[in-house]
């Protein structure tokens, strides 16, 4: 045994005489950090890190089966999933690693930003890290698309009809962004081509940026309020803090970041292991209409937002609004470099961050949902509650078959099924009368198409007669509003 | 002089690079005439889903080079051709026969038979292809993706 040490060390002595690396390596590595950064608070950056090289790993493993061809990708996603050694497994651990990655950094984001370790001198560590998002949300898009399935080809669509919104160039972008004139086979040579050389090659460049800046500017101490960012005496400060009470990198404060290395490729394995892989789902066959395309998780808020934003302020947001959004989250240490970094005492970063967050989640939690989207198959796969058709006229009863045939239930709901675009229809006798109610069918109006060319007089009447029977028992009809008197003045 | 003989050469090899990215852009010109199939196929009033081969396709576009499109037949040698993706983001419209309406699975755009928006976020109606009919075949002109820059 003291053999095999002295004859290793011996190789070790070689190679450092001939390298010298680990003299390089040596003081970097434990260089001292302030005491409390050695912080459960401050590993998310560095798991991050681990997660993007897990995500190296899987990818190049992926590549070695994946054909980046449109007529042959999905067949050799589907041999992955089932054929290839550990294939499934590997999909899995890359599409759940990608979720893990967005997740991570986005609480390494928000850690960054209420512990104010944007301020100086640390602008261009959050600069560099914004670009790294872009990246990262960049590599999550073109991901989804190498899946080469019905939501990838219609997220093409949906992101080929966002570019071609921009005034004058936005037919160029269309067709360079397809790389033809339409969706297929060049397009997925593109996005290949994006995803595993131009923004892997550009995240790997800003990490190590990143890295090196983190390095040279020293690890954001933690934050006290009342001890202000001054850019006089900041950097002198941070040096004798970390003199006197400073501890080194390796080993103090590293064995928390390898707990959380560990801990988040330990759950990336394990959602892989208990959920699979994602997909593919559907042939990407654009001659098969009933495809309902959904975005991954990230884009889901993205998603949400282009059906709840009024029509006409869809192109300013997304031209205008989002550039605006991204140019602002880059200019955060810009906008305000100095003073205060403690949460405590930054109420409106605090509170900016929990709006940003609660619209993102809550926009999400919709794109889930999505009760804008009518059910498309509502008219053939959902029965008409039994309480609904017992004792009613044969007029009645015609008119629930209206209901049920024309689609009706594709947006409003009956009994709780059904679409959520338009209000339930239980209970719209308690709402609505009569003239209303044929008002509504054949004009429309407030999101609904106007019925009257669809329908014959015949099927308004027994609709009309069928929803005048949706109240429940103890709630009168709804009646013509009788004209308001006006107050009688007090004396 | 090193100076300028390395700009020269950047300048040289960026020429090429530049132009095979934006290479495709030139493809806007092409949109061809394309063969739908026997008018017969198509009944007078009603719309049926018509799917034809993108014709700029390469050898490995796979299901990709399929293209689907609306055919309504209004009257004798009268038509709309509709494209199947919404003019709001391009998802594919379905068609139901019972209600005349065109619905999207997205956001919930909805358009009447004619292609005319009823409700949701579209900005516009349903694009339309030309087409003419020549010697009891349906023919359309297309092969680019429609979109708010440059329909059908």
């Amino acid at each position: 045994m003291p053999k095999i040490t002295a004859a290793l060390r011996s190789v070790a002595g070689w190679l450092e005489a001939r390298t010298g690396l680990a003299g390089a390596i040596t003081p970097v590595a434990t260089h001292a950090v302030p005491r409390r950064t050695a912080s459960w608070w401050y590993v998310f950056g560095s798991a991050t890190l681990t997660l993007f090289v897990l995500q190296i790993a899987t990818g190049i493993c992926l590549a070695l089966v994946y054909v980046p061809s449109a007529d042959q990708a999905y067949q050799s996603l589907q041999y992955l999933n089932d054929s290839a050694a550990f294939g499934a497994f590997l999909r899995a651990v890359h599409f759940w690693g990608s979720n893990a990655m967005v997740a991570v950094m986005t609480l390494h984001i928000l850690q960054v930003f209420l512990f104010g370790a944007y301020k100086y001198p640390r602008e261009m560590t959050w600069i560099a890290g914004v670009f790294m998002l872009l990246c990262t949300l960049g590599m999550a898009f073109t991901g989804q698309i190498l899946r080469w399935d019905q939501d990838a080809y219609w997220g093409l669509g949906i992101g080929a009809s966002i570019a071609a919104r921009a005034p004058f160039v936005g037919d160029t972008l269309v067709h360079v962004m397809l790389g033809g004139p339409i969706i297929a086979g060049r397009t997925l040579s593109r996005f290949f081509a994006l995803h595993v050389f131009v923004i892997p090659g550009m995240l790997i460049a800003l990490t190590g940026l990143h890295v090196w800046l983190v390095l040279r500017l020293g690890v954001n101490e933690w934050p006290m309020p009342g001890r202000l960012v001054n850019r006089e005496t900041y950097r002198a400060r941070y040096e004798a803090d970390v003199q006197r009470d400073g501890v080194p990198f390796v080993p103090v404060a590293v064995r928390k970041d390898m707990v959380a290395a560990g801990v988040v490729i330990l759950l990336v394995l394990a959602c892989a292991a208990i959920f699979g892989p994602n997909g593919p789902h559907g042939v990407p066959d654009p001659t098969i209409t009933d495809a309902a395309p959904r975005p991954d998780f990230y884009f889901l808020s993205l998603f949400a937002l282009m059906a709840l934003l009024p029509p006409w302020t869809e192109t300013a947001i997304l031209l205008v609004g989002m550039p605006v959004a991204i140019m602002i989250l880059f200019a955060v240490p810009l906008l305000s470099p100095t003073g205060e970094k403690s949460w405590r005492r930054r109420p409106v970063a605090v509170l900016s961050a929990l709006l940003i967050l609660l619209v993102v989640t809550t926009l999400a939690a919709l794109g889930v949902m999505s009760p804008w989207s009518p059910v498309m198959d509502a008219s053939t796969a959902l029965a008409t509650p039994v309480a609904y058709v017992q004792g009613r006229s044969p007029l009645e009863l015609q008119g629930a078959i209206v209901v049920q045939s024309k689609q009706c239930r594709n947006c409003h709901s009956l009994g709780g099924e059904g679409g959520a675009r338009g209000p339930a229809l239980d209970g719209v006798a308690t709402r609505l009368t009569r003239d209303q109610l044929i008002r509504q069918v054949l004009q429309g109006g407030g999101n609904m198409p106007a019925y009257g060319k669809n329908l014959t007089p015949a099927e308004v009447n027994a609709l009309v007669a069928f929803l005048q029977t949706l109240r429940p028992a103890n709630q009168p009809p709804a009646r013509t509003p009788v004209a308001m008197r006006p107050p009688a003045r007090a004396e | 002089m090193g100076a300028s003989l390395s700009a020269l050469a950047a300048v040289l090899a960026g020429i090429p690079i530049i132009g095979y990215l934006f290479g495709p852009v030139r493809g806007r010109a092409g949109q061809a005439w394309i063969k739908l199939g026997e008018v017969a196929r198509f009944p007078e009033g009603q719309t049926r889903l018509a799917t034809y081969e993108n014709p700029f396709r390469v050898a490995w576009d796979g299901p990709t080079a399929k293209i689907a499109c609306w055919v309504r037949r209004v009257g004798n040698e009268q038509f709309q051709v509709f494209a199947v993706n919404c003019a709001h983001l391009g998802c594919p419209v379905r068609w139901f026969q019972e209600s005349r309406l065109f619905m999207c699975p997205c956001h919930g755009g909805v358009y009447y038979e004619d292609g005319s928006r009823a409700s949701g976020p579209p900005p516009r109606g349903l694009f339309e292809y030309e087409y003419e009919v020549r010697n009891g075949q349906l023919w359309v002109r297309g092969g680019q993706l429609p979109t708010l820059a440059g329909p059908v």
